[in-house]
């Protein structure tokens, strides 16, 4: 079985966020950029189906030359392949189509992505790129089973889990409880340096989703901060019941 | 005016909230709006003509006698391609996330998701999102003549705007080849689903142990409310992942959210800052949380929970 995991590199979460001059991107500068948190799961899972069922895994990602890194991290923790598709940051869609067109010239059975990536949290990539292959998704998958072509899956859904089944090819997206990534180790870390990763260029589907303009949140919240007082308990009620009115 | 279709859900023998939240969300762009459903019962689908929709295509085709990504998908593309509708508005939940990007590549449609504002004040809808953990927000316009959205639930307001609803049931033509299938669904019995409720109490690393955690629960109890956690104390195994609110866990935007003993980090806020009205109990007054929240009481937990439950049914 070929596998697909398909990463991405994002800002870290606890990086201070500020708008551009041209007032629809942020600053890069003073961000410190990681692997997707969700996609530590994705590579994790990639490499288990492997030591399972045999075949092998590849990682991909789209971004710019500074996006290698991640990749480096793949093929650290245990991928066979890495490959980099070199393209400006655009929308989702063209990724995914930069995905799609990997995955035909590599014949992936089994394409695997992280729930969603933490920058622009648009929780689109799995689905858009099962539409373009017109194959079967399951999203936010906690647990994953695969027998041939036979894949039972778990899901969360509103108000418990919904158990799925599908068969390959197809596509999933996984999320946090699914497994236990593992820690590459430094000898891995240092091999991982000196191997190839492969390119490919483009194929630049034109974007459908523009962003006009990125404001920092203003702050509407009321901010009334009380003691633990018994009096304070009583207000805070009082607050909720007559102010907010949610109780 | 161009016609905008929204896709209907249903939790149990109701329609879901957030579906009626869409439904007047597109009212607020289009004078057109018509719905898609599968499967729902005429008194089930009557709701959404309480909120002011005119004609629902309700697909009672084998293919969609239950969930299923592939089959939905070709069949709402379908009922909007056969309606002349220009615009599909999902609500971002589970099944929704899942099918609207699905649904755009076969519309031949932008996408944008999980959005928290619609305008069209120019002529052309805009959207807002939250990006980066809800540290910013972004506008975003969709260039394609076709446009698919997401809208986050509970953030829009369901407006009741009673009209005559025509309900057509409708068997559309698809091919699905491969495709999924829900074998079963497993409810969380006895217990709210921070998705599902108005009003999350939430607990941190600040209960000090598991077992003091039903202080958090008898506060929730009091509210009618659901338990939720924090990473720290889901990744410690006090509490199963199902409750993680935040970054790895879920996105909620509940009517109120009172976080105990949580700090306040950003991956915490990126999965409730949208909430409508926060509370923070917290013994340091320091704490990030205060930052985002309308109501604050500083102070330790052990003692304020169980004085907040007492005056709380107190009340009731």
């Amino acid at each position: 079985m070929n596998i697909l995991v398909c990463i991405s590199q994002v800002p870290d979460t606890t990086t201070k966020i500020t708008v551009a001059d041209n007032g629809n991107s942020i600053n890069p500068q003073g961000v410190k950029f990681i692997l997707n948190p969700y996609d530590e799961y994705t590579i994790e899972e990639g490499l288990q189906l492997r030591e399972k069922l045999g075949g092998t895994v590849t990682a991909i990602t789209v971004g710019n030359v500074s996006s290698q890194e991640i990749l480096r991290t793949a093929l650290a923790m245990g991928v066979d392949e890495a490959v980099h598709v070199l393209s400006d940051s655009k929308d989702a869609f063209s990724v995914a189509n930069d995905i799609v067109d990997a995955a035909k010239a590599l014949s992936i059975d089994l394409i695997l992505f992280g729930r969603q990536s933490i920058d622009f949290d648009s929780f689109q990539m799995a689905s858009t790129v099962a539409g373009l292959l017109e194959q079967p998704i399951v999203t936010m998958v906690s647990s994953l089973t695969i027998s041939g072509t036979s894949v039972s899956t778990e899901r969360d859904v509103e108000g418990g889990k919904e158990v799925v089944e599908t068969s390959l090819p197809c596509v999933i997206s996984v999320q946090k409880g699914i497994n236990s990534p593992r820690y590459p180790k430094l000898p891995d870390i240092m091999k991982a340096k000196k191997r190839t990763i492969i390119e490919r260029s483009s194929v630049n589907v034109a974007s459908r989703v523009s962003t006009v303009s990125i404001e920092l949140p203003s702050s509407k919240r009321a901010g009334i901060i009380l003691g633990d007082s018994d009096a304070d308990i009583s207000e805070l009620v009082r607050l909720l019941h007559e102010e907010s009115k949610v109780i | 005016m161009s016609t905008i279709l929204v896709v209907l859900e249903s939790q149990g023998s109701n329609l879901r909230r957030a579906s009626l939240e869409a439904i007047t969300a597109a009212k607020s762009v289009s004078s057109s709006v018509i719905g898609v459903a599968f499967n729902l019962s005429e008194q089930t689908l009557s709701v959404a003509g309480e909120y002011g929709l005119a004609k629902v295509s309700n697909v009672t085709n084998a293919e969609v006698s239950s969930y299923s990504t592939v089959a939905y998908a070709k069949a709402i593309t379908e009922v909007a391609n056969s309606s002349n509708a220009s615009t599909i508005i999902f609500s971002a939940t589970a099944h929704g996330k899942e099918l609207a990007p699905y649904v755009a590549v076969l519309f031949n449609a932008g996408y944008a998701s999980d959005c928290i504002a619609l305008d069209n004040a120019s002529g052309q809808i805009t959207a807002k999102r939250p990006i980066y953990a809800g540290k910013a927000v972004e506008t975003i316009t969709i260039s394609t003549e076709k446009k698919v959205f997401s809208l986050r639930p509970n953030i829009f307001t369901a407006t009741k705007a009673p009209t005559s609803l025509t309900v057509e049931s409708k068997n559309v033509s698809i091919s699905v080849g491969t495709t999924s299938t829900v074998k079963n669904t497993i409810r969380n019995e006895g217990k709210l689903d921070v998705l599902e409720a108005d009003i999350i109490v939430s607990g941190g690393r600040g209960l000090k142990a598991p077992e003091h955690f039903h202080l958090v629960e008898e506060l929730a109890s009091a509210f009618g409310g659901a338990v939720g956690a924090s990473r720290a104390v889901v990744d410690a195994g006090w509490r199963p992942h199902g409750e993680q609110v935040g970054q790895t866990g879920k996105t909620v935007s509940p009517n109120l959210y009172v976080a105990c003993g949580i700090s306040g980090a950003v991956q915490h806020l990126a999965g409730m800052s949208s909430s409508k009205v926060i509370v923070a109990i917290n013994k340091d007054k320091d704490a990030p949380i205060f930052k985002v929240a309308d109501y604050g009481l500083v102070g330790d937990v052990f003692d304020i929970l169980p004085k907040l439950t007492a005056k709380l049914q107190s009340i009731k």
